[in-house]
């Protein structure tokens, strides 16, 4: 019998798990689902505390209509599959928001359940196939790359005048996304890509690619990496001595990769969605808040979790009860301003696909600092 | 013309790296016919070790040598004693999913217990580049072959030109007889255990300054060092470094001139060719029929 | 089996019939994983179990399988045609795997398993026109059966576990036919397998085609239960974690990938209690078992029931035996 009730027990003990949560008095069960291990961990750990930052301040100030959130994170693994079955155990439970997940691949597979249970859910995943599903339970905090990529293309036309351009991405679903919507801008432009290199994640060396891009000659290189290795990247190339421009897209200026990559960032320049260099007070403050708190700089994941939170704070006392397909329906259109709701930190406004509208930012790094040059505005008030 | 010669020089500082952490993963094999599937790891652990002991208030060199200290208890004598002393008899597979968890649990206690993001780590050499028939190499890099290189030369006289060295042989090749002969065969495996600590913990001080500290380091290194011993030769020491270097270069050429998306791909199709043609490595001697 | 195997084998199938009914969706959903996941482990344990021929790729042939079954239905084939092309696929491809066997054995062939399942993923990963690459399949529809739809978690489970039935029904046939007993040959001492007048290059091939295609069916379930299919799936990972159900479950028990399957699904759930920590006490756990019970859950249910049968005759192919021959 030993066996058996070895199996039972498993098997309870695993699904009684998911139904530990809701039990307190007045709480709001808001779960989040995001990558903690693997791959991901960097991403997801910046949302999560960022996330989680957000949550006590509102807890503290009472909470959203007199309820205390509730937030377990679950991890995913970086994997779509045990995402999809971590969405399914909170969903079990009725959750009235979801937050994340941040990988691309993962949000594709849980939108499709939440939006069956008619749940919004507040992803960090960057795709541009994400909204465009007519899916009206999907948001997000982060410029999508159909958004941003227009941006960095606009730049490297107007302001750096390339004819021809280089193009370094890694090569997982991020960065092909990246890739796929950067070339197609490009060709709009008809600025040419004479170098168009593949990266693994995790690559240690990337002396090959560098010495490819040299090779090309091109006006300009776009460089969509993450974190360690667009420092890795950095150090190579001034090793090297590439002499065009390198332009990234909000990773390759922030202060992590400047930090790590010491020194070797000076020079780099691009557009920056979402950064807490920003020449925003609130911002400024939202970032000092998390380094004291955690003792680490928050990346751009950090603050879509923050304002992830206080969006669906500002919604749902907008709607004024908990109701997630009303919190769905009020959120398109909305505009949010830091004066009515101060943890936004910027004004963002929300369009009928869930995607957000907000400043963004033209940068570069000047001894060690990103530095930012010029504030591009909402796209709805061009 | 430069472009290749640089390829060439990067991809040769890059093997001396695979080729470091090569020799212990064949040197623990030998002794104790564990692949272990943590080696990767095993060299991203001690530079944690020394941040750690940094943040305490040490200085580096103080730092470096806890960290080597710690690298040889924990994943030299411990490793040995918890985990591949009580598996050691009941074949290889077990001991590869253990290791397999173990690399698991490295990867996860650092992430948890240090930090997820990526850690700057200070360089054992200045920063300088180096200016070679119009290429460029880091100091560092220089350092790292050098190391690898004087690893490989001191291991091979230890191995071939002393006793203990001989004695350790005899043990790999066939512990029954050794222990037969008289050889405490024991403790011989405990002293490639050591060695493989100290040589992680090197690898580790001078890989981090380059490609930064994290806890997902392992898995690429691990996996670069795997196919470098096997190419080399998985039974000879020296088949390390061949097989750390081919693979350094050919990843670098292979990315440049062939395939940027399917870069991985060429070293394991020369991996499948040589273990197809020639099991024993480019470099390794045939194993002999034990019975 | 003795009475006490079949008991245990009864209430085990008494609960896969019943839990379904007292889950709430997700617990429906990993049950239905364990479900996918064994047809996969069984498949390798045939191979490395019984037959003794270490393969590190049967992820690989799971990402096969699912990805035959997400393209073709995606492409309007009906769900069983499909599933069939995909264990038809596995077959050949299993079977030219299995040509290095034939050459090399033990650690030589794992490794060349191993990198055949690097390959496999940069293919998925690449061929963007075939694959979709890194953005991945959605929404792979459920089978229809008999007019009856699967769509729900409950009634694709219960298809899922009906495979499995059949499945390891005819896998335990097999291992009783003259086929099995020559695989068990093959693994126990290949040299008087080959005197004994045994032809061991087919059964060798055999081994790995079979094993292969039961790997690729439960990918064919895999698709259709997780409803998204992305390259990374089905790299090393996963073939990590089926090596892991068939040692940790018994290697050449017949119940073994089922114990095994059972703990790589549900341990890391359970352990998340411990939160942020359950990933290293889920690999702590799998340690001590290891260090604890090299033989596996089964061997060790063995050794405290049995405890006059030696256990090492029906343990895991011990490699370090061999690993100075050929």
């Amino acid at each position: 019998m030993l066996r058996t009730g070895f199996l039972v027990s498993l098997v309870a003990a695993g699904i009684s798990l998911a139904s530990t949560a809701h039990a307190q008095q007045k709480t709001v069960y808001m779960p989040a689902i995001l990558e903690l291990s693997g791959p991901g961990a960097v991403s997801g750990t910046n949302f999560r505390d960022g996330m989680l930052m957000a949550i006590d301040e509102i807890n503290k100030a009472g909470g959203i209509l007199g309820h205390k959130i509730e937030t377990p994170v679950l991890d995913t693994q970086s994997d779509a599959g045990t995402s999809r079955a971590q969405l399914q155990k909170v969903l079990d439970n009725k959750p009235y928001v979801v937050f994340g997940p941040v990988y691309s691949g993962s949000v594709l597979v849980d939108m499709l359940m939440t939006q069956k249970a008619e749940i919004p859910e507040i992803v960090g995943g960057e795709a541009a196939a994400i909204t465009q599903k007519n899916n009206p339970y999907v948001f997000r905090t982060s410029f999508g790359q159909q958004f941003s990529m227009p941006k960095i293309a606009n730049y490297i036309r107007d302001s750096i005048k390339a004819k021809s351009v280089a193009l370094i991405w890694v090569n997982n679903d991020f960065g092909k996304g990246g890739r796929d919507n950067f070339t197609k801008e490009m060709k709009d432009r008809g600025i040419k890509v004479v170098a168009d290199i593949s990266t693994e994640s995790g690559q240690a060396d990337f002396s090959a690619d560098v010495v490819k891009i040299k090779g090309a000659n091109a006006d300009a290189v776009f460089v969509y990496l993450n974190e360690e290795e667009s420092a890795r990247f950095l150090k190579e190339a001034k090793k090297q001595g590439i002499k065009a421009p390198l332009i990234g897209e909000t990773t390759l200026l922030g202060q992590k990769v400047i930090d790590l990559a010491g020194g070797a960032a000076d020079g780099v320049q691009g557009h920056v969605g979402l950064t807490v260099d920003a020449p925003i007070k609130a911002v400024q403050d939202f970032a000092a808040k998390f380094k004291a708190r955690y003792n680490y700089v928050c990346d751009h994941n950090g603050i879509k979790g923050y304002t992830a939170v206080y969006f669906a704070k500002y919604v749902t006392e907008k709607v004024g009860k908990f109701d997630s397909k009303a919190f769905a329906a009020k959120a398109h259109g909305l505009t949010i301003t830091p004066k009515e709701e101060p943890g936004i930190l910027m004004e963002a406004m929300w369009d009928k696909n869930g995607d957000i509208d907000r400043e963004s930012f033209l940068g570069e790094v000047v001894n060690g600092k990103q530095k930012i040059v010029k504030i591009l505005p909402m796209l709805s008030k061009k | 013309m430069a472009s290749f010669i640089q390829l060439l020089v990067s991809g040769l500082a890059t093997g001396a790296i695979y080729a470091l952490i090569a020799i212990g993963f064949t040197l623990l094999w030998q002794t104790s016919q564990t692949i272990n599937f943590a080696q990767g790891e095993f060299v991203m652990l001690p530079a944690f070790f020394v941040l750690t002991a940094m943040n305490l208030g040490a200085p580096y060199w103080l730092a470096a040598l806890i960290g080597i200290a710690l690298a040889v208890v924990i994943l030299g004598v411990l490793f040995k004693a918890i985990i591949v002393d009580p598996m050691i008899k009941h074949g290889v597979l077990p001991l590869v999913i253990t290791t397999i968890a173990l690399s698991l649990f490295l990867k996860e206690s650092v992430k948890d217990f240090y930090s997820s993001q990526a850690q700057p780590f200070p360089a054992l050499v200045a920063p300088r580049d180096l200016h070679f028939l119009g290429a460029v190499v880091s100091l560092q890099s220089v350092v790292v072959l050098a190391v690898a290189v004087a690893s490989v030369i001191a291991l091979h006289l230890l191995l071939n030109k002393t006793r203990l060295g001989r004695c350790m042989q005899a043990t790999a090749q066939n512990p029954t007889v050794a222990r037969i002969l008289g050889i405490p065969v024991g403790r011989m495996v405990l002293y490639t255990f050591l060695i493989n600590g100290v040589l992680v913990a090197i690898a580790s001080l001078l890989i981090s300054p380059i490609y930064l500290a994290k806890f997902t380091n392992g898995e690429t290194l691990g996996m670069a060092a795997f196919i470098a011993a096997i190419i080399g030769g998985f039974n000879q020491v020296r088949g390390a470094i061949l097989g750390g270097i081919i693979l350094g270069v050919l990843d670098n050429l292979s990315a440049a001139y062939l395939s940027s998306s399917y870069r991985g791909a060429f070293p394991l199709l020369i991996l499948i060719v040589v273990i197809l043609f020639r099991p024993q490595g480019l470099l390794g001697r045939a194993e002999e029929r034990a019975v | 089996m003795n009475r006490f195997g079949l008991l245990t084998v009864a209430v085990a199938a008494v609960a896969a019939i019943v839990l379904p009914f007292l889950l709430k969706p997700f617990g429906i959903y990993l049950i239905s994983m364990w479900v996918v996941l064994t047809i996969a482990a069984i498949g390798l344990n045939l191979t490395l179990g019984y037959a003794g021929q270490v393969s590190m790729a049967q992820g690989a042939f799971v990402g096969i399988g699912a990805y035959a079954v997400a393209l073709l239905t995606a492409a309007g084939w009906p769900f069983f045609p499909a599933f069939v092309i995909a264990g038809l696929l596995c077959f050949a491809i299993g079977w030219l795997l299995g040509y290095p066997a034939l050459r090399v054995q033990h650690h030589y062939l794992a490794f060349v398993t191993l990198a055949f399942n690097t390959l496999v993923f940069l293919v998925l990963r690449n061929e963007e026109w075939l694959t979709n690459g890194t953005y991945g399949i959605a929404g792979t529809e459920r089978p229809h059966l008999f007019g009856l739809s699967t769509d729900g978690a409950r009634a694709f489970y219960f298809f899922c576990l009906g495979m499995l039935v059949l499945l390891a029904a005819a896998t335990w046939w097999m291992l009783r036919s003259p086929w099995g007993r020559a695989f068990v040959a093959l693994r126990e001492n290949p040299i008087r397998a080959l005197s004994l007048g045994l032809d061991t290059r087919r059964y060798t091939l055999m081994a790995f085609a079979l094993g292969s295609t039961l790997g690729g069916l439960a990918g064919g379930l895999y698709a259709p239960l997780v409803q998204f299919i992305e390259p990374n799936s089905f790299s090393l990972n996963m073939s990590f974690n089926l090596l892991l159900m068939v040692i940790v479950g018994g290697s050449g028990r017949f119940f073994g990938p089922f114990v095994g399957a059972l703990i790589a699904v549900l341990l890391p759930e359970w352990m998340r209690i411990a939160e942020g920590y359950y990933l290293i006490i889920y690999a702590m756990l799998v340690m001590i078992l290891m260090v604890f019970c090299p033989t596996g859950v089964l061997g060790l249910v063995e050794k405290l029931f049995k405890p006059k049968k030696p256990p090492a005759a029906a343990a895991a192919p011990t490699l370090k035996a061999e690993a100075t021959s050929r």
